[in-house]
């Protein structure tokens, strides 16, 4: 389990340095985020939720059927819109209304 | 690399782990008083602890028709009668206030017409708890005279004649050492995960129920300092999705789904319908040749698929993507299941600190609240705020009457602890890794402590075995370097973590009989027994763990520590 945070689109806030509950995500000089302890990563998915510029994105590791997809949140006042980009190209995507509690 | 900086701080009430039982504790303390609070916390209060990826339902709640008992009754019935029922009856009592507290800051509960809360069966009720750590954490953060510091890790107590003084620490993120000096403290720092191998070990490691951020710290702290501690042995292994580790329940409840065999047999009804009978059920399947084993989602409705793909991603979103990237949903599928590796967590079974019933430890002056008090099994996210609740407002209580001395601080003590962390971080590069002697310790208790690789079950020669091989790596600790801050505090959670291991093996051994099937599966001592209608409890003290056995505590018992 783990995330990748795409350089060309972070722009070094440091919000998901500041929110991962395991403290895993640093700054290199310049601001730019990457994941210092890919490994230890929980996939709770906080970080996702917390950049504002679609730069990390949560993947399946191998050895837990991970085939690539990467999947990406972005959040407005009232939804999360789960983008999923899939190996071969193709998206998926899941919409959640904050307001709306869970069926189940 | 050395410790640069000291700071000593002083408050009237320190919070250990800025996590659910924590933060509503603060909430509580100056809701009623104006007593200064320090948390300290080890990640961010944003999304520490369990609630960092949402959680899916309030699953401890008393839905309208049934009573505070009903739910003692539950939670005694599942973990076949060693629980504290005065602990469980005061958490019962409040879990519907805190459920209304969390509302009106602005959590979503589903409503019917009436305006009534939705209930999913009889203790729960449906949520969208995505946010949920995000609303206490900025409930807290809007506090008057509450400090917390985040990226801190609390090592040590500071207990004077059994009185706790306070607590030491380091920050993370530089190289300053902590003395926090306070009038009560507040253990909040949940449970234990990483002590068994996981799952996953390799890359996904960390994909596991619990949080593997949770290393212990609390038990590891109260043991060393000579708190009692009860119930170790009754370990809490989840039923989960393969790989994902995610949730089962939502499956289970929300569509019906049953428990079925790699034939299609629905196996559950056969070995009961306890949380470890459950687990064990699976095992044995898997055992006699008949896994995997899975959740009979196959035929459920579109509706139902989109249901369950949205209320992962509340909780556990790694499922959601599971679905996604195989390109069937469950309805195409039925969802693998298998147990995980033990974690010791006082929210869902009943290890943890001996309290009093107002959650008041062995110490004077500390108390304990959520995942890592004992007794109280089931509590869950609300049981953990009413605890949190409870040890405040005694906490409160207790600071109105007793004279406000001037705390006293011990440079000599301070400068010993700094001597210890400068002793890692100026120790040279060994043999040994962090990261190797935690893979060493989590293969030991696999093996020998009833891990996954032996199907949760064990022996006396395995415990045995399993303690020598676990003292014999805490030897080695004292070997480790640590690069940076960061790594000291990798260095202080193997500590806690072995500290935690040793604990769990005595108790294991010290009850003599299986009640919990794959919880607690002697193998020397198969059956249960009446006997053993009682708690295994231990103490820390001049050197060696000493066992205690206990009577059990009655419903309308107010129970006091008396020695």
């Amino acid at each position: 389990m783990s995330i990748i945070i795409n350089p060309e689109k972070c722009k070094g806030c440091g919000l998901c340095t500041d929110v991962c509950p395991g403290s895993l995500i640093a700054q290199k000089d310049h601001g730019t985020a990457y994941i210092k302890y890919p490994k230890d990563c929980w996939g709770c998915a906080s970080c996702i939720k917390e950049c504002h510029f679609g730069a990390i994105a949560l993947y399946l590791g191998a050895d837990i059927g991970g085939m690539g997809s990467q999947m990406t949140v972005s959040a407005t006042e009232d939804t999360l819109t789960w983008n999923i980009q899939k190996r071969d190209g193709t998206k998926d995507q899941i919409i959640i209304n904050k307001k709306e509690s869970n069926k189940y | 690399m050395q410790i640069e900086k000291r700071q000593i701080l002083h408050t009237d009430i320190l919070i250990i782990g800025g996590g659910t039982a924590g933060c509503y504790a603060a909430l509580t303390i100056r809701e009623h008083s104006d007593y200064s609070i320090i948390i300290a916390e080890k990640a961010n209060i944003k999304r520490s602890g369990c609630l960092a990826a949402g959680v899916n339902a309030i699953n401890a709640y008393i839905v309208k028709g049934n009573k505070p008992e009903d739910y003692v009754n539950y939670a005694k019935k599942d973990a076949d009668g060693i629980v504290r029922e005065d602990l469980l009856m005061t958490m019962s009592e409040g879990l519907n206030r805190v459920t209304d507290k969390m509302e009106k800051l602005g959590l979503v509960i589903l409503k019917d017409e009436n305006g009534e809360y939705v209930a999913r069966g009889n203790r729960n009720i449906k949520i969208n708890g995505e946010n949920m750590k995000p609303l206490l954490a900025d409930a807290v953060s809007k506090l008057p005279d509450v400090t917390v510091l985040n990226r801190i890790n609390i090592t040590d107590y500071i207990v004077e004649d059994n009185v706790i003084r306070g607590a030491y620490g380091f920050s993370i993120e530089d190289a300053c050492a902590y003395e926090i000096r306070a009038r009560k403290v507040l253990c909040a720092t949940g449970g234990a995960a990483g002590l068994y191998r996981p799952n996953n070990p390799g890359f996904s490691r960390h994909k596991m129920w619990y949080p593997p951020f949770n290393t212990g710290a609390g038990y590891a702290m109260g043991i060393k300092s000579g708190a009692e501690m009860t119930t170790f042995e009754m370990r809490f292994i989840a039923l989960r999705c393969k790989d994902t580790i995610a949730p089962t329940g939502t499956i289970a409840q929300g569509v019906g789904a049953k428990q079925v065999n790699a034939k299609g047999e629905v196996y559950e009804n056969k070995y009961g319908l306890t949380t470890s009978e459950r687990v064990y059920g699976t095992v044995m399947e898997n055992l006699q040749g008949r896994g995997p084993c899975y959740l009979r989602t196959e035929g459920i409705s579109k509706e139902q698929d989109e249901s369950l793909r949205k209320a992962y991603l509340n909780m556990a979103p790694s499922q959601t993507l599971k679905w996604v990237e195989a390109g069937r949903n469950p309805s195409q599928q039925n969802v693998e299941i298998e147990g995980t590796e033990p974690y010791i967590v006082g929210g869902h079974t009943a290890s943890g600190y001996w309290v009093d019933t107002n959650r008041q430890t062995t110490i004077h002056g500390l108390y304990a609240a959520g995942d890592v008090a004992g007794g109280c099994p089931q509590k869950y996210v609300t049981g953990a705020m009413v605890e949190g609740e409870i040890a405040a407002l005694d906490m409160i209580r207790h600071l109105k009457k007793e004279a406000d001395e001037p705390q006293k601080e011990e440079k000599e003590a301070f400068d010993k602890k700094i001597a210890e962390y400068d002793h890692f971080l100026s120790n040279q590069s060994g043999m040994f890794t962090t990261e190797a002697l935690e893979e060493a310790m989590q293969k030991v208790m696999d093996n020998y402590a009833g891990g996954i690789s032996t199907h949760y079950q064990f022996n006396e020669k395995q415990l045995e075995l399993a303690k020598e091989k676990i003292t014999q790596l805490t030897a080695l600790v004292d070997e480790l370097h640590a690069e940076d801050m960061h790594e000291l505090m990798f260095i202080y959670e193997l500590k806690e973590r072995l500290t935690v291991c040793l604990s769990v093996i005595a108790h294991l051994g010290a009850r003599k009989e299986t009640r919990w099937h794959s919880f607690a599966e002697n193998l020397d001592y198969p059956e249960k027994s009446d006997a053993w209608m009682k708690y295994v409890n231990s103490r820390y003290t001049d050197g060696k763990l000493q066992i205690i056995y206990r009577d059990l505590v009655g419903r309308e018992e107010h129970y006091e520590h008396h020695n």
